[in-house]
């Protein structure tokens, strides 16, 4: 790895109460590279996600202990967490049409960011929308509730939500769950492309997409960090880890 | 065994199967009577169902027919409706509603601009800015407040809040539409504080995370999301509180002076809260008992109650439906 990472875990565990989920990870992630998180259901991948924009804040009873840097500054100390949050795009894996219109949801985040003049809103929605590969579908109707477009349509909706206020780095929670393949895949492709622009987080149970999309790949397993590396090399046939083999080749999860 | 294979082929009900079984044990008298404590059980559990129902019609059926016959008896709709004097017990009587249908309404405008902006903030803070122990506490403390009878409310309002407006505004008195007002506000607080905060419940946490994600600070989030999302709910809950202003009598009662006049100042032409008036429930009370039963200011006053039956009526069902139209949606 070259450079200094843009993100990086030091030994990271958080527990809900007593349950712990994430148990002393540790990884780092270049600049401008798509990093994917595999791994079975309640493997701890979402709590992750949610660590970084730190919303798993508002989750009572939520304990995180270890080291989170952007940039090599720790995001719990110092800043307050709403530029914090500002400066990462989320993605969930189930659509979220907040209770406005579609042009509303993606000016809702510039708008709080102070962004006034309507000429540059509709051109931010006009950009974020095209790169969600949604423009064409909804281009006549941005007045319409954002919540009455279909599910896929919302979580389209939602990714160019995320890319509204410009983020550093993106996360994406499963995204294509409710998305077509077609869809899926001109979503990819602006993935590799935006990759220019910022770093990616792609959380995935379709372990080929992580194959297709990412740089490195990290997979986890029970709350826990099984193995870390460049794609090629954890999709590779010598791969010396017995658990990432099996599970990459579907024989278990 | 086998009989029971074979008669659960013709009697597939589990109770009529049970009996058969039982029968083979206890003879048939026993099987009859075990169907028929079975029927009777049943019977008395929809009786108990329906019989809400049926109260419900039968006293608005009672209040109408009691009401009713007022309209044959010389003083019209007309007057009923649209004149504002109501003076029963002089030589000529006049039954006009007008004037206690403006004081129920002026009461309950100002108990909904006390009680739905009080009573919606707490139900933000209860649900949005509390940690759970401070949440259960606060919702304690709120429905205690329901629990207060509405006769010291109506004492509270009478003997503390009253002095207060004098000495206040310099009122002439300090029962007037205004302290009937803030008391029936305050007695309608804890039903917008526990429905409004039901209604944000409702709101899916993905809504707050996802609007939280995107830098949204909590107020934000609440302004432009949890808003517009549990806005029917919200109404609801504003709409109970009507309902509760509406019917409440006894603070009323003692709060508002109980003068029949217009509240409407001679210097505005437009409703003053410092003139005492009178309202629909309060009338009734007061007047109820010295009537005598079937003349005419009797009729009157059952009349004046099927108009306010008929009004809290269509309150609470429209809130009703908005709420079920919420939990439908769900």
């Amino acid at each position: 790895m070259t450079g200094n990472p843009k993100i990086s875990l030091q030994s990271l565990s958080v527990r809900y109460g007593r349950k712990s989920v994430l148990r002393n990870i540790s990884f780092a992630v270049p600049a401008n590279s798509i990093f994917a998180i595999i791994g079975p259901a309640n493997s701890g991948k979402t709590t992750l996600l949610k660590c970084l924009n730190r919303t798993i804040e508002i989750i009572a009873g939520s304990h995180v202990d270890g080291q989170i840097c952007i940039d090599g500054l720790n995001i719990h100390a110092g800043g307050d967490v709403y530029s914090l949050r500002r400066r990462i795009g989320m993605v969930f894996p189930l659509p979220v049409g907040l209770p406005m219109s579609v042009f509303d949801n993606v000016a809702y985040a510039p708008r709080m960011a102070g962004v006034r003049d309507k000429e540059l809103l509709g051109h931010i929605v006009e950009d974020c929308l095209t790169k969600a590969a949604l423009w064409d579908e909804v281009k006549d109707r941005l007045d319409s509730l954002g919540s009455m477009l279909s599910g896929g349509q919302q979580q389209r909706l939602t990714i160019a939500r995320a890319l509204s206020h410009d983020p550093e780095i993106l996360c994406l929670d499963e995204f294509s769950i409710a998305i077509d393949p077609v869809t899926t895949m001109r979503i990819e492709d602006m993935l590799v492309e935006l990759k220019e622009r910022m770093t990616i987080i792609l959380v995935t149970n379709l372990v080929q997409q992580a194959r297709r999309l990412s740089d490195r790949t990290c997979f986890l397993n029970k709350g826990e960090l099984v193995q870390e590396g460049p794609t090629e090399e954890m999709f590779g046939d010598s791969n010396a880890n017995r658990l990432t083999y099996d599970y990459v080749r579907g024989v278990f999860g | 065994m086998a009989s029971t294979a074979t008669s659960s082929l013709t009697v597939p009900a589990g109770s009529a199967r049970a009996a058969h079984r039982l029968a083979g044990v206890r003879g048939v008298w026993w099987r009859r009577f075990w169907l028929l404590r079975e029927w009777a059980m049943v019977g008395l559990i929809k009786l108990c169902g329906i019989s809400s129902i049926l109260f419900v019609t039968a006293i608005f059926l009672f209040i109408l027919c009691e009401g009713l016959p007022f309209l044959r008896m010389g003083h019209g709709i007309h007057e009923f409706f649209a004149t504002s004097d109501w003076y029963p017990t002089s030589q000529n009587p006049t039954f006009g509603i007008l004037s206690l249908m403006v004081g129920t309404g002026a009461v309950t405008i100002l108990a909904m601009l006390f009680a739905v902006p009080f009573g919606l903030a707490t139900a933000v803070l209860i649900s949005e800015f509390c940690s759970r122990r401070v949440r259960e506490t606060l919702k304690i403390v709120v429905e205690l407040l329901a629990a207060v009878p509405s006769v010291v409310w109506g004492f509270i309002g009478l003997k503390m809040l009253g002095p207060v407006i004098v000495r206040f505004t310099g009122a002439d008195t300090g029962v007037n539409a205004l302290n009937a007002g803030l008391i029936v506000g305050l007695m309608s607080v804890p039903i917008v504080v526990s429905i409004g905060e039901d209604a944000l419940r409702a709101v899916p946490d993905t809504f707050r995370e996802a609007a939280e994600a995107l830098g949204a600070t909590r107020w934000q989030m609440v302004r432009k999301v949890l808003f517009p999302a549990a806005r029917s709910g919200l109404l609801a809950a504003a709409l109970l509180g009507v309902g509760r202003a509406i019917g409440e009598t006894m603070a009323v009662l003692m709060c508002t002076g109980q003068s029949i006049a217009m509240p409407i100042d001679g210097a505005f032409p437009y409703l003053h809260p410092l003139s005492s008036v009178g309202t629909m429930t309060a009338t009734i009370a007061s007047e109820l008992g010295e009537v005598e039963a079937g003349g005419l200011h009797y009729r009157a006053l059952f009349l004046l109650g099927s108009v306010l039956f008929l009004m809290t009526f269509i309150v609470n069902l429209t809130a009703d439906l908005i709420v079920r139209g919420i939990r439908g949606k769900k």
